[in-house]
């Protein structure tokens, strides 16, 4: 599914080199549920941009789906991210004052589906957030903290991805809508999606399935969790 | 991106920020309607202009005297020299193909009495063909018949206005009898009036026969000017020039730049007019683009915000997979979009004004669809000049850094 080989990233800002990431190595493959953990400026961040195609390594290479894409343009990583790869935010991200249905269709507007067709999978994927039908034409800005995850969930599956991201998804819900997010990943999961989840909290990494730890741009754990 | 989607994310765009949509495109509006406005102005002047140059006769030619030069060289101006006679304007008759009619003219100022009533007008000694060269209407009696010109008779024809101020408003006058310097004349027509006022208006003026006019009034054999009728439209240049041709041959004169007379024809008189009126609306509509620049700024303004507030947005939807076109078209639509509705009701404001112009004063302004095309061509044109830096900003920006900012 995804490997990747000795990736590094460096920063530069004045003249001062910072070195994020030192040499990682890993993969995953296809139906994992993995976590991502590590205190902040681990370096977790620039990993799941990385993997999540929105940013070149420095060094390294990176194999998606089998091919090197370290090195590809912004517009040729656009391309992948359209079509093999959904995003979750922490902040949800959700456009205000727009209907949850106009945000759940929203990744499928750059793409030539039919109008009526996008909407018919928007829905699909709402309902299988667990989101009421009733809410579908509410604005974003009259929704909870987990509703509105939920939508972002839905948005990160309308283009039907090969893998999601999800970077600290609980980290604005309170804890208990927090496990309802949690539980709608690992039902994503047993569907058969692979999901990386980015967080810094340890019992929410465990949740998942693998838990890889970062430090100071190293991985210093892989693990599998056995619950 | 199908091209509904980009109207679709472009009208909910401008729809979620009414007020700052409406303020901003104010300035494009004010700028396109007063465009739209003074190029109306502009044209209906020239239009009005025109009309009134055409309806003194149509196909005209004016031949006039030329430049009095004595011996020092010293000019009296133009039509001041004594250089056509009634035998030129028979001339012209006979021996210029394409003529329609010809009218020969010996005007002059005189004070007009009649029944204790009197009056400073313009006396036009002329023939029977003027109505036709000059487009005169006859409203009561007759005309100046060849019959009156020939045997010298003392017969006038009034203006509507001349009659008014003579024997009052809308009195018959026919068979009555006016003094002209000192002689009687007997009232046989009045003609129609034609509008226009003031000094040398068509319809404050006494006709009389020509040969009376030289016998009695003028005591010499010179015309003032001679009104040629060119058959058609097509024949006024040769018609011109074969005037000019015979009049030099006629008048012994070798070299054109010499010549004792000169030739205008209507084009001329609506060519210099309408360079007038042309040079006004450009500066009109000159200043009037000043204020399209000005808008077309605000727009950029407003663009500029837009993406700053929407920084996260942006960063979203790069994230999701929208390539530097996708966002900075969506940009670029939304700024067209502003101006193009600008344009839209900065034309139906424009046309509004000229329209109110049009209803409130004289002038017969009209909207032309250049001026329509021109306006919505110039808005667009404005949203993709001032609206294109920010979408290059939006396009420009790293979808990370965009989702961090806060």
């Amino acid at each position: 599914m995804l490997e990747v080989k000795n990736i590094s990233k460096v920063y530069k800002s004045s003249g001062v080199e910072t070195k994020v990431l030192k040499g990682i190595s890993f993969s995953i493959n296809d139906g994992e549920f993995v976590a991502i953990i590590g205190p902040s400026g681990s370096g977790k961040s620039t990993l799941m941009h990385i993997l999540g195609c929105l940013d070149n390594p420095t060094g390294g290479q990176y194999f998606f789906e089998g091919k090197d894409v370290s090195q590809l343009s912004d517009d040729e990583l656009a391309d992948i991210r359209k079509k093999k790869i959904g995003f979750v935010f922490q902040s949800f991200n959700l456009l205000p004052r727009t209907t949850v249905l106009r945000n759940a269709v929203l990744p499928l507007i750059y793409t030539n589906i039919s109008k009526d067709e996008r909407e018919e999978i928007a829905k699909k994927a709402l309902i299988s957030v667990g989101l009421d039908e009733n809410r579908f034409h509410h604005l974003s800005n009259q929704l909870s903290g987990g509703e509105m995850q939920r939508v972002a969930i839905a948005r990160a599956l309308v283009n039907n991805p090969a893998i999601i991201f999800a970077d600290e998804p609980t980290g604005n819900l309170d804890s208990k809508t927090g496990e309802v997010v949690l539980e709608t990943f690992k039902n994503l999961n047993e569907q058969g999606r692979t999901v990386i989840l980015i967080t810094h909290e340890k019992y929410i990494a465990e949740h998942t399935k693998r838990i890889i730890s970062l430090k100071d741009g190293e991985i210093v754990e892989d693990v599998i969790n056995h619950h | 991106m199908l091209i509904t989607d980009l109207f679709e994310e472009t009208y909910f765009a401008i729809y979620a920020n009414k007020v700052r949509s409406i303020l901003t495109i104010l300035g494009i509006v004010i700028g396109i309607g007063s465009v739209i406005a003074m190029i109306s102005i502009g044209q209906g002047a020239a239009g009005s202009i025109e009309s009134s140059v055409q309806s003194m006769g149509s196909n005209l030619i004016t031949v006039m005297p030329g430049f009095q030069r004595t011996f020092s060289q010293i000019s009296a101006g133009r039509g001041s020299a004594q250089s056509l006679t009634i035998e030129d304007s028979e001339a012209i008759t006979q021996g210029v193909p394409g003529v329609l009619a010809v009218a020969p003219e010996v005007s002059q100022r005189y004070q007009v009495v009649a029944k204790g009533q009197n009056t400073n007008t313009q006396v036009v000694g002329t023939v029977y063909s003027y109505p036709q060269v000059k487009n005169v209407e006859i409203f009561l009696g007759v005309f100046i018949s060849d019959q009156n010109v020939r045997s010298m008779s003392k017969v006038a024809v009034l203006g509507p206005i001349t009659r008014d101020d003579l024997f009052g408003e809308n009195a018959n006058p026919l068979g009555q009898t006016v003094r002209i310097n000192g002689i009687n004349f007997k009232v046989i027509g009045v003609t129609q009036s034609k509008g226009g006022t003031g000094f040398g208006s068509q319809d404050d003026i006494v006709f009389i026969p020509i040969t009376t006019a030289q016998k009695f009034l003028a005591g010499s054999n010179f015309v003032s000017t001679i009104s040629v009728q060119a058959e058609s439209d097509q024949a006024m240049a040769s018609v011109q020039s074969a005037i000019t041709n015979l009049l030099l041959r006629l008048h012994n004169i070798g070299d054109p730049q010499m010549a004792d007379f000169s030739t205008l024809s209507q084009q001329d008189i609506i060519e210099s007019a309408s360079s007038i009126t042309n040079t006004m609306t450009i500066l009109l509509a000159a200043i009037a683009g000043i204020s399209l620049i000005v808008g077309g700024i605000g727009i950029m303004n407003m663009m500029m915000t837009t993406v700053t507030e929407r920084t996260r947005e942006i960063g979203l939807r790069k994230a999701i997979g929208a390539k530097r076109s996708d966002i900075s078209l969506q940009f670029l639509a939304e700024a067209v979009m502003l101006t193009f509705l600008g344009g839209a009701i900065g034309i139906i404001l424009g046309s509004a004004l000229a329209y109110g112009v049009a209803f409130f004063t004289a002038l017969p302004t009209k909207v032309s669809l250049f001026s329509i095309i021109l306006a919505f061509g110039v808005s667009a044109g404005i949203g993709i000049l001032f609206g294109y830096w920010p979408a290059q900003k939006a396009a420009k920006l790293n979808p990370i850094e965009a989702l961090r900012y806060e």
